[in-house]
């Protein structure tokens, strides 16, 4: 048979491949990408090239060519080369030194969804499980240092509660600022009809000190400085420093992780209350303009109606969503394998898992305080 | 005609911020032959290898490569020159968010319009030319030892069958026999696929081994590049330190 670059033809069982042209990366066409297949027209013991009028070839010219060798697990049939220089034979020699049965193909199954549903499924409850432990390990530190207090490493705490706390403030006073105002518009417009309009300081005051503001400034902590943890934390695990201050004799957990937590643990209450302010500062001027309630009469009634509890509810929670926060977002870091992609995918899994852990933490909050009667 | 060399650089002069790192250097290299260049810590080798990769811009003079300067090429010309250049850096520089199949095809898929079995046979083949199995294929560059990664580092630089090669520290980090190993697969492929191939060393069993010719950069410039023997013999301080101190094998 007879092609635009090459000419097959069998004699005694001697497959006769009579190359021309250039056979480079470049030159691959279809003719050339044919030649595979077309060989399974014909019945062979061995194969002899003939690369007289071969101009140039490459390693994947070669590679197409030696697969005319029907390479099997076990062996690749006989081959020559006829009127080749020596630079194209140690080149087919060294392509076909190099071949073997080539591996196959992935293929995407009709089952692959399940595994994934399945795969899925187990890592759910393998992080839950690790998180857990992890979060045992944090008390077992925290029991440690609170016999010897001066073991802690107040410096990096004081460092990260101003990275945590003291950065944030603008930002967490801001949102604050913004949420209170729209519940109180919320609150205008339902309440007036009714003409109940002073019950909105109710609608704010509860709802700012109790649920928005704990959680707007857990949210917020989770996004900001929980992904710089994992990312942190990530980076020094794949350039080894974490194994390296394990080598030292230095603990991880004690160094790093600690440390973070109990910067959280400072920091998040401290911002919720700020938090808490500038919300209910913002439900007062909206009272103000809106309805003309005055300051005085939206604080007195807020001190009767929603009263100190509601500030303590909201106030008591935090601690447990800093720890949680704190410790997801080492855990993730610490988890860290060597590829940069394990880095940006435990920053992701980190922030998802925080926010999703503090709000299903505040729905179990909300059902016990419900069952306490506050 | 007047043959050229592969690669030419023709009074380099590099400088950062105030520091210079090359006055005035001229280097070249052999077509078919292996150069090594060799020089103290921070005598600028790599430097002088990225400027001649164009990843740093020389504040004086020129790359040639065949003849023709880096600064003229046009775009395309410049896409065809980066596909007859094949470069291993220190650590393999693999992506690391990719298997190592995955590597050695991103050249293979940008610059050509082959099949994907094709091209899984072609990485395939060339993944067990520098030495590995085709199972390496499927695993993440975190997953292999450091000789395997630079190993498949060359894989993914021979990928598109360069004419030159630039190797930066090829034997660094690795047991002497699989340092020695490295260099016979240099060897052996330099012979099969006719290339030239610009090498940054430290390894004096690695230049004794491979290298056609050795190029020594002291003082901000090349001072010599001959045979290995002559450069031994070279009147300097730091190449009679550096090819007869404790270390050497030309005793």
């Amino acid at each position: 048979m007879i092609y635009d670059k090459y000419k097959l033809s069998v004699k005694d069982k001697v497959l006769l491949v009579d190359v021309t042209g250039s056979w480079t990366i470049k030159d691959i066409d279809n003719d050339i990408s044919k030649f595979k297949a077309n060989l399974d027209a014909y019945e062979y013991e061995s194969v002899q090239y003939d690369f007289l009028k071969l101009n140039n070839l490459d390693t994947a010219g070669a590679f197409i060519l030696s697969q005319a060798l029907r390479v099997n697990p076990k062996d690749k049939c006989d081959w020559i080369i006829c009127n080749s220089d020596e630079g194209y034979s140690t080149l087919m020699k060294l392509v076909i030194a190099s071949i073997s049965c080539s591996a196959g193909d992935k293929k995407r199954r009709w089952y692959d969804i399940l595994t994934n549903i399945g795969k899925g499924t187990d890592r759910f409850f393998y992080e839950l499980v690790e998180t857990l432990a992890f979060l045992g390990q944090f008390f077992m530190v925290l029991m440690h240092f609170i016999f010897r207090p001066q073991k802690v490493r107040w410096k990096s705490v004081v460092a990260l509660i101003e990275e945590i706390g003291v950065n944030a403030v603008p930002i967490v006073m801001t949102l604050c600022f913004f949420v209170g105002a729209v519940i109180a518009y919320m609150g205008v417009n339902l309440l007036a009809a009714f003409g109940a309009s002073i019950f909105m300081v109710d609608l704010v005051g509860i709802s700012v000190l109790r649920e928005l503001a704990p959680i707007i400034v857990a949210v917020l902590v989770a996004g900001r400085s929980n992904s710089s943890f994992t990312a942190q934390i990530g980076a020094m695990k794949m350039r080894q420093e974490i194994d390296a201050l394990k080598v030292i004799g230095l603990d991880a957990y004690e160094t790093l992780v600690f440390p973070r937590a109990l910067a959280c643990i400072i920091a998040l209450p401290i911002l919720t209350f700020l938090g808490m302010m500038s919300g209910i500062f913002s439900g007062m001027l909206i009272a103000w303009m809106t309805m003309d309630i005055s300051p005085i009469l939206f604080l007195t009634r807020l001190n009767e109606a929603v009263g100190i509890e509601s500030f303590w509810v909201g106030l008591v929670k935090t601690p447990f969503f800093a720890i949680v926060i704190a410790i997801i977002g080492c855990r993730q870091g610490l988890a860290v394998s060597g590829s940069v992609e394990s880095l940006g995918s435990r920053t992701t899994q980190s922030v998802v898992q925080s926010i999703f852990a503090v709000i299903a933490l505040n729905a179990i909050f909300a059902i016990l305080f419900y069952q306490m009667g506050v | 005609m007047k043959r050229y060399h592969p690669v030419d650089a023709k009074g380099i002069t590099t400088k950062f911020g105030r520091k210079f790192v090359h006055k005035d250097l001229n280097f070249h290299a052999e077509e078919g032959k292996i150069t090594g260049i060799v020089g103290g810590s921070g005598s600028g080798k790599s430097v002088l290898m990225n400027t001649m990769l164009g990843l740093i811009e020389p504040q004086c003079g020129e790359i040639f490569f065949n003849g023709l300067s880096r600064k003229k090429l046009k775009r395309n010309d410049i896409r065809e020159l980066n596909n007859s250049i094949g470069v291993l850096f220190q650590g393999g520089a693999l992506f690391s968010s990719l298997t190592i199949l995955d590597n050695i095809l991103v050249p293979l898929r940008e610059y050509t319009n082959l099949s994907e079995q094709l091209l899984r046979g072609i990485a395939s083949m060339k993944i067990q030319m520098v030495g590995l199995t085709s199972e390496a294929l499927d695993l993440y560059p975190s997953e292999l030892s450091g000789g395997m990664r630079k190993r498949a580092g060359l894989a993914r630089a021979l990928a598109l069958d360069p004419k030159l090669l630039f190797l930066d520290e090829p034997t660094a980090g690795l047991d002497p026999i699989a340092a020695h190993a490295f260099d016979e697969l240099i060897l052996s492929l330099k012979t099969s696929m006719d290339l030239t191939v610009v090498m940054v060393t430290h390894d004096l069993d690695s230049l004794l081994n491979t290298c056609d010719k050795v190029a020594v950069l002291i003082n901000k410039q090349i001072a010599i590049i001959d045979s290995l023997h002559k450069v031994a013999k070279y009147d300097n301080p730091w190449v009679k330190e550096y090819f007869n101190g404790p270390r050497s094998r030309f005793n």
